[in-house]
């Protein structure tokens, strides 16, 4: 008994190998490196964006340059998903492409548009937080904690 | 003037790539899957809002932290704590997502406009 169970480890271990070596090795210097600068350089557009706007429009405050900010990128990104540009920079920029705000616009916007032939109501409304779901939850979620839990401990102004 | 606008553009570069390049780290090392590496750095942003030090990261890093998932989960933590301690217990419930109304609103209704729109390309 004890013997099969062996021969199937060492059928499973040869597998893995196997496995491993056909598997193609994606260079992790490379990949790190092209997340780096396509995270760094969204960052460095909505930080463009924000300086243009507050200089453009000097009477809106610090908080709607923020939401604005972040309403030009979203809508940015969802245009680029809709064209198809997106796909070639998440295809080299990995996480650089999700992590940022526009990550979560492209989530939503490809999720939507993949399932539009599913109809309007089950494909896409339906569809539309399958990926950013998640996020969207937690936030809610743990958000509402942290706000109790301040209330709770340092009470209201 | 010059000197501290390329100072801070440096800055928002390296945090904001930095920040991608441990989510690509994570990916590559561990079996952790982009749904989980999100909520991961979103809960982080809410832990930094939380216990008060997202704005003085803010403060240095600017975009760099802002425009990364983190600074999603800062601001939802941000409009929840401050409605709380504005208006009480009820406010923790909706402060979040009426600081966050903005970006979610654009996103949904232009993802459905672009849906309208356009057709799934073929891969």
């Amino acid at each position: 008994m004890s013997e099969s169970s062996n021969t199937i480890k060492q059928r499973n271990d040869r597998y893995n190998k196997y496995v491993e070596t056909v598997t193609p090795k994606t260079s992790i210097a490379k990949a790190l490196w092209h997340s780096f600068w396509i995270g760094g350089v969204t960052c460095m557009i909505g930080q463009a964006i924000g300086d243009i706007l507050a200089f453009a429009v000097p009477t809106l405050t610090v908080e709607m340059v923020a939401n604005i900010t972040s309403m030009i990128l979203i809508t940015a990104a969802i245009l680029f998903t809709g064209l198809g540009f997106y796909d070639v920079i998440a295809r080299q920029g990995g996480a650089g492409s999700f992590l940022p705000i526009t990550g979560f616009a492209n989530a939503m916007a490809s999720a939507s548009m993949e399932f539009k032939t599913e109809g309007l109501i089950f494909g896409t409304s339906v569809k539309l937080f399958s990926v950013v779901g998640p996020v969207v939850v937690n936030g809610i979620v743990w958000s509402t904690v942290a706000g109790l839990l301040n209330l709770l401990i340092l009470g209201m102004y | 003037m010059v000197w501290s606008m390329i100072g801070t553009y440096a800055t928002v570069f390296s945090v904001g790539g930095g920040l991608c390049a441990i989510a690509e780290l994570l990916i590559v090392r561990t079996k952790l899957t982009p749904a989980r590496i999100l909520v991961i750095f979103l809960i982080a942003g809410i832990i930094l809002e939380g216990v008060g030090l997202y704005d003085y990261i803010f403060d240095v890093c600017q975009a760099g932290i802002s425009v990364p998932i983190v600074g999603f989960g800062a601001s939802l933590a941000k409009g929840s704590i401050e409605a709380a301690r504005t208006t009480g217990f009820f406010g923790a419930f909706a402060g979040g997502l009426v600081r966050t109304a903005y970006g979610v609103g654009a996103a949904i209704v232009m993802s459905y406009i672009v849906t309208l729109v356009f057709n799934p390309r073929s891969k």
